[in-house]
C-alpha cells in the first residue's frame, strides 16, 4: 500500500493540449466589423478629417447612386456593360468548353492543344485590345472579343483539367458494362467534370469583368468602366466610387448566381 | 458459359506480370483467384473481362449466354465504382439504360436487383449516404441487373471492413447459391476463396503463374458445418502453405525495389 499512496501524491492531471486552429463560426461578425469600417470612414469624413473630393462619404456615394439611377444615366451605362460581359463570356465559354472537351478525350487534341494553350494563357488579354480594334474596329466586336479570350484560356484549362481528374475506374465501369462511348462522355465524363467545370467559371467571371471594365476605359463611350474613368477625368469621385460600387455589386452577384447554380447542379456532393 | 484463357500472358512495359495462364471456367462453376500482392490477378481479370488486352494469348467464351442477359461477362469492381451524382436506383439502371429496353421492364429489372441485395428502401439514396457496405450491395445490384452469364469479381469486399465483409459474404453465398453464375472471384482472402469457390487457383509471384489449382470438395452450403470443418481446415492449411512462400518472396521483392 504504500507504493499506491505514492503514486497517489504524485498524481497530476494531464495537461489538455489540443486547442486552437479549428476556427469556429462567429455570427454576425463580418456585417459588424464591415458596419464599423463604413462608420469610421463617415464620421472621418464629416468631421474633416478626409477631404471630400478625395474620399467621399458613404452616404454620398449612395446618394450619387440614387441620382444617377433617377437621371437614367445609371441603366445606360450598366446596360451597356451586361450585353457585352454576357457576349464575351458566353463566347468565350462555349469555345474553351469545346477545346477543353477536345484536349480531354483526345489525344491528338491533348498534344496540340495543351502547349499552345498554356504558351498563350499568360499573354495579358488587355494587350490585345489594340489588335483586336485594328481587326474588329473600335465597336462592340473588339471589347467583346477581349472579354472572350479572356475566358477562353481558364475555361478550356479548367475543363481539360477536370476532365483528366474524372477517376478511371469510373470509365472502366461503364465500359464493363457495354456503354457506348458517347454515353461514357454524355453519363460519366461530363457530370465527373462537372466540379472542376463550375470552379474554372467563377475564375473566368472575375477574369471577364476585370477586362470589362478595363476594355471600357479604353475605348467606349458607355458602360461602367467608361462612367468610371469618365468620372474620374472631372474629379467626381463620388460618382467614380458609385461606379466602383457597382462593380463590386455585379462582381457579386454573379459569385451568389453561380453559387446557387453549384448547390443545385452539384447538390449530390 | 464457359470461360476458357489459353497462354495468356502480360506485362506493363519491361515488367512481365502474368505468363502462360490457361485457365477453364466451366459452367456454372466459381473459380477463386488468389495469389500475393502484384501477382497480376487483377490484370488477369481485366484481361477476362475484355478491359485490358492481353500481350500474349487469348480469352474465350463459350456457349451461349441466357436469355434476357443484357452483358454476359459483367464485373463487380473492388472501390464499387459507382456514379456519386446518381441514386442507388440510377447507378444500377445506368448498366440498363442502352440497352433497347421499355420503361416498365428496366424498372423491373432495377426493383429485382435492388430487392435481391436488400436495397428497395434505399433507392433513392446517393453513395455518400451509404456505408461501403451497402455501396457494395449496390455495386452487386447493378451486375444482377443485366443477368450476367459470367461474373467477374475483383477482391469485391476488401474495401470493407470485417464484419461487414462476414456479413455480405454471407449474403453473396446465398446469392451465387441461388443463381450459379459462371463466377470469377479474385481475392487476397483465403478465407473468403473456400467460403465461396469449387476451384480455387493459386497464382505464383510475378510474373504469375498458375502455380497450384485446388479443388474444394465440399458443397458451398455444408462448407460452414461442422462436419465440414476438419476438411475445410485441412483445405486451408494445404492453400496457405501454397501461398506462403510466395508472398513471403513478392514481399521481399517489394521492399528491395
Amino acid at each position: 500500500m504504500p507504493n499506491a499512496r505514492s503514486h497517489m501524491d504524485d498524481r497530476r492531471p494531464v495537461p489538455f493540449r489540443g486547442g486552437g486552429f479549428s476556427p469556429m463560426p462567429v455570427r454576425y461578425a463580418a456585417a459588424i466589423g464591415f458596419a464599423v469600417l463604413l462608420a469610421i470612414w463617415e464620421l472621418a469624413v464629416r468631421r474633416g478629417l478626409v477631404s471630400p473630393i478625395f474620399l467621399p462619404a458613404p452616404s454620398t456615394i449612395v446618394a450619387a447612386l440614387g441620382d444617377l439611377w433617377r437621371a437614367g444615366t445609371l441603366w445606360q451605362h450598366v446596360s451597356q456593360s451586361l450585353v457585352r460581359l454576357a457576349g464575351g463570356w458566353c463566347l468565350g465559354t462555349a469555345a474553351g468548353l469545346a477545346a477543353g472537351l477536345l484536349m480531354g478525350v483526345w489525344s491528338l487534341g491533348r498534344a496540340v492543344g495543351v502547349p499552345f494553350v498554356s504558351a498563350l494563357f499568360p499573354i495579358p488579354k488587355i494587350s490585345l485590345l489594340p489588335l483586336l480594334i485594328l481587326w474588329l474596329g473600335i465597336g462592340e466586336a473588339s471589347k467583346i472579343a477581349t472579354i472572350a479570350l479572356g475566358v477562353f484560356f481558364p475555361t478550356a484549362i479548367a475543363a481539360y483539367t477536370a476532365i483528366d481528374a474524372v477517376p478511371r475506374n469510373l470509365i472502366r465501369m461503364a465500359q464493363s458494362f457495354g456503354l457506348p462511348a458517347g454515353d461514357v462522355l454524355r453519363k460519366i465524363v461530363l457530370p465527373g467534370a462537372l466540379p472542376g467545370i463550375l470552379a474554372g467559371f467563377r475564375i473566368s467571371t472575375s477574369i471577364a469583368l476585370i477586362l470589362l471594365v478595363s476594355a471600357e476605359m479604353i475605348g467606349a463611350q458607355y458602360g461602367i468602366g467608361a462612367f468610371v474613368l469618365q468620372a474620374g477625368n472631372l474629379m467626381l469621385t463620388d460618382q467614380l466610387l458609385a461606379g466602383v460600387l457597382l462593380i463590386s455589386l455585379l462582381g457579386l452577384m454573379l459569385g451568389a448566381g453561380l453559387g446557387r447554380l453549384e448547390r443545385h447542379l452539384l447538390r449530390w456532393r | 458459359m464457359r470461360l476458357v484463357c489459353e497462354s495468356v500472358g502480360h506485362r506493363y512495359g519491361s515488367l512481365d506480370v502474368l505468363d502462360g495462364i490457361g485457365l477453364t471456367v466451366a459452367d456454372g462453376e466459381c473459380v477463386a483467384v488468389v495469389g500475393p500482392s502484384g501477382c497480376g490477378k487483377s490484370t488477369l481479370l481485366g484481361i477476362m473481362g475484355g478491359l485490358v488486352e492481353p500481350a500474349a494469348g487469348r480469352v474465350y467464351f463459350e456457349g451461349t449466354a441466357p436469355a434476357g442477359s443484357l452483358n454476359p461477362i459483367t464485373y463487380v469492381f473492388q472501390d464499387f465504382a459507382l456514379l456519386p451524382w446518381r441514386s442507388v436506383a440510377a447507378n444500377v439502371s445506368l448498366a440498363l439504360e442502352h440497352h433497347p429496353l421499355d420503361a416498365r421492364e428496366r424498372e423491373a429489372r432495377v426493383a429485382d436487383a435492388l430487392a435481391r441485395t436488400g436495397l428497395g428502401e434505399f433507392r433513392d439514396a446517393f453513395p455518400k449516404q451509404l456505408s461501403g457496405g451497402m455501396r457494395q450491395r449496390v455495386g452487386i445490384a447493378r451486375a444482377l441487373a443485366v443477368s450476367p452469364a459470367i461474373l467477374l469479381m475483383d477482391e469485391p469486399l476488401s474495401a470493407l471492413d470485417a464484419q461487414t465483409r462476414e456479413l455480405l459474404m454471407e449474403d453473396f453465398l446465398a446469392l451465387w447459391l441461388a443463381a450459379r453464375t459462371t463466377s470469377v472471384y479474385v481475392t487476397h482472402n483465403l478465407h473468403e476463396a473456400l467460403r465461396l469457390a469449387d476451384r480455387i487457383c493459386v497464382l505464383s509471384r510475378r510474373p504469375g503463374r498458375i502455380k497450384q489449382i485446388v479443388a474444394v470438395g465440399i458443397p458451398q452450403a455444408e462448407r460452414a458445418a461442422s462436419a465440414a470443418a476438419r476438411e475445410m481446415s485441412i483445405l486451408a492449411d494445404r492453400l496457405w502453405a501454397a501461398v506462403r512462400e510466395e508472398a513471403i518472396d513478392a514481399e521481399r521483392e517489394i521492399a528491395h525495389g
